[in-house]
């Protein structure tokens, strides 16, 4: 029949991956994901787990700025949503880790619908103070706001149960290194059916041109508001597993500056890219990191180094996204795809 | 599921289709229409004319929602008849009106065939839920549309930029782009704003056969600006001419460029 033959000619030319390199390329980073807990120490784990909790919210919040341009402070407010409805559901109302996890997820998706609301009339800068007023409002509530302060605890650390499966303690890095691949994998690949489908394509062309949008029968308000509430089920799911994962949630984590950073992971690992948010959050978690441990290796020979090193640190932090802003806009996935390119030439690239 | 073709109208050939009554439209202190009237009927090419700022895509804008006349309404039959003036453009949309417009407003980091099957958007009917899954009925909505869109790719040769982003092609080709589109929506009525605004001699008379080939193959019909007056001659059915806002005249081509209150119009513009 001829139009059997169109359907799989189309839907193969539809598929994410064409060559054998590319598959051979995600074989290789799901080997490598599958045998890293098994190589590394705790302290490499604990880092491979943040960055995984990093990239899932890196995501989240690429998918409403980076994809359908909508700028949003609310980053931190949106964790702490996700990160508190998951302990106190767990806490006060005994259901399970994981259940609780998925209850966040939409949870924090109706939180960000209802604070995406503005997005209708708003945008660029002035969005930007509507979603600071979004993080400010939400974080009063958390600590000043009596009914919820008494689930929350206020300015009190929250403790939340350990989390288990069958018996087995899940909160160790080894364990709990499986529940963050597994919900990566999840968000990634979610996230790129979204956007090579029909609600995807609407954020985007929102983004692009959003009266051209409007005009192909793109309602704005719909799906302005739907995408804070996908971004916002992402970032909860972030949440959520910083709650499980740390077993005690403390709002310092969930402040503007948490939004700020977020917003760097993403300007640096690549707006508008699935993989970049990825690049992002490993690099915002890395940088630090290595930033420390060339302190205290340097401790020895330069005096007094130690004390700098918080200071130091944001100031490369600084240095390194203004470099990023002048000398690769599109970020990290971009340099990749230019290493890519200049590979599949080579040896006859210039 | 789509029916075949491009047209989406549900009128039959020479039906009145489109009725303009009455529209003013002003900002602050200009009138950009003055009790403006017109009727456009299926399957028929009525171009609209007139000197710069005469008000043209201030018509079409109302026609399109996305200005509110003050005054007037302008009802739409597909079947059913609507007031145009109460909708939004989203709602206009799905009643089968497409549009390109003077200033190309392509999604410009999107590729051809994403810019084409975001036409399709009011014709697809996968929710979000689905899209994230992508396998099952997203997929095969994906494939079913591709084969609409690729119909289109077709009809304005540009297979060969259909992966390219939009906004790294040449101003002729975004300008086909945007008419393929338009096309995508499956419109009833395509508005068209000064489609060959710009371009080279070669390049008009390829979009003037797209045009021709959208109305007459396809039975589309089609409300064009257009400033090129031959162009205008050769391919519309009836004209309309604007000057500040009011109509002051409308006819055949031919009846219309000897109408003296036109060539005065255009005389007091080169003036
Ligand atoms: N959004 C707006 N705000 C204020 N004035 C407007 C607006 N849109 C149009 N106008 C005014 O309305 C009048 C008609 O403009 P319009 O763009 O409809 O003209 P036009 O016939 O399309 O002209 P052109 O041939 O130059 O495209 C002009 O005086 C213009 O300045
Ligand atoms: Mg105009």
């Amino acid at each position: 029949m001829e139009s059997g033959i169109f359907h799989t000619t189309y839907q193969r030319d539809m598929a994410l991956r064409h060559t054998p390199a590319q598959w051979v390329r995600l074989a290789l980073v799901v080997a490598a994901a599958l045998a890293f807990p098994f190589a590394a120490n705790n302290y490499w784990l604990t880092l491979a787990n943040q960055i995984g909790i990093a990239a899932i919210g890196a995501i989240g919040l690429n998918i409403l700025v980076g994809f359908t341009g909508q700028i949003s402070l609310g980053q931190g407010a949106f964790l702490a949503v996700g990160a508190y409805s998951a302990g106190i559901l767990t806490k006060q109302l005994g259901i399970p880790w994981y259940a609780s996890t998925v209850l966040a997820c939409l949870i924090t998706a109706g939180v960000g619908a209802v604070f995406g609301m503005p997005a209708l009339r708003l945008k660029g800068l002035y969005l930007a103070i509507a979603t600071l007023a979004a993080q400010e409002i939400i974080e009063w509530g958390i600590l000043q706001w009596e009914p919820i302060t008494r689930l929350t605890g206020g300015v009190e650390a929250m403790n939340v149960p350990r989390p288990t499966l069958f018996g087995v303690r899940m909160n160790t890095d080894f364990n709990f290194y499986w529940v963050t691949l597994l919900c990566l994998a999840l968000t990634v690949i979610l996230a790129v059916n979204l956007f090579r489908t029909r609600t995807g394509r609407a954020f985007v062309a929102i983004r692009d041109q959003d009266i051209a949008a409007e005009v192909m029968g793109v309602d704005l308000f719909r799906y302005k508001v739907l995408a804070f509430a996908v971004s916002s089920a992402f970032v909860g799911l972030a949440g959520a597993l910083t709650a499980h994962y740390r077993t005690i949630i403390s709002w310092e984590r969930f402040t503007l500056e948490t939004s700020i950073l977020y917003l760097a992971m993403i300007i640096i690992g690549g707006l508008g890219s699935v993989s970049g948010s990825i690049y992002g959050a490993a690099f915002m978690t890395l940088l630090p990191a290595i930033l420390q441990n060339l302190g205290r290796s340097l401790g020895g020979t330069v005096p007094n180094i130690a004390q700098q090193i918080p200071f130091l640190q944001q100031g490369v932090f600084g240095l390194v996204i203004i470099l990023f802003l002048v000398f690769e806009p599109e970020g990290i996935a971009k340099m990749w795809r230019n290493v890519k390119d200049y590979f599949r030439l080579w040896p006859f690239s210039y | 599921m789509l029916a075949a073709g491009l047209n989406g109208s549900h009128l039959r050939e020479g039906e009145l289709q489109l009725q303009v009554q009455n529209v003013n439209l002003s900002f602050g202190g200009v009138n950009a229409l003055l009790d403006v009237s017109l009727h456009a009927y299926q399957g028929q090419i009525l171009a609209i004319i007139g000197p710069n700022g005469a008000g043209k895509t201030s018509l079409l804008n109302c026609i399109s929602g996305l200005y509110h006349p003050q005054a007037g309404s302008i009802l739409f039959h597909n079947g059913a008849t609507a007031d145009l003036t109460k909708l939004p453009p989203h709602a206009i949309a799905r009643l089968g009106i497409a549009r390109s417009f003077q200033n190309i407003e392509l999604f410009r980091r999107m590729t051809v065939l994403d810019n084409l099957m975001l036409g399709c958007h009011v014709h697809m009917k996968t929710g979000v839920l689905e899209n994230l899954v992508y396998w099952g009925r997203s997929q095969r909505e994906e494939v079913e549309f591709r084969r609409h869109v690729e119909d289109i790719i077709d009809l304005l040769e540009i297979e060969a930029i259909r992966r390219k982003p939009v906004g790294a092609l040449a101003y002729g080709l975004q300008k086909r782009v945007e008419l393929g589109r338009a096309l995508a929506l499956r419109p009833a009525l395509l508005l068209l704003d000064e489609p060959m605004a710009g371009m080279n001699a070669e390049e008009k008379e390829d979009m003037a056969r797209f045009i021709l080939d959208v109305n007459e193959e396809h039975g589309v019909s089609i409300v064009l600006i257009e400033h090129d007056m031959g162009v205008v001659m050769d391919i519309s059915d009836r004209v309309v001419v604007l000057d500040f806002g009011a109509k002051i005249a409308e006819g055949a081509p031919a009846e219309v460029r000897a109408d003296p209150a036109v060539i005065s119009a255009y005389l007091g513009q080169e003036r």
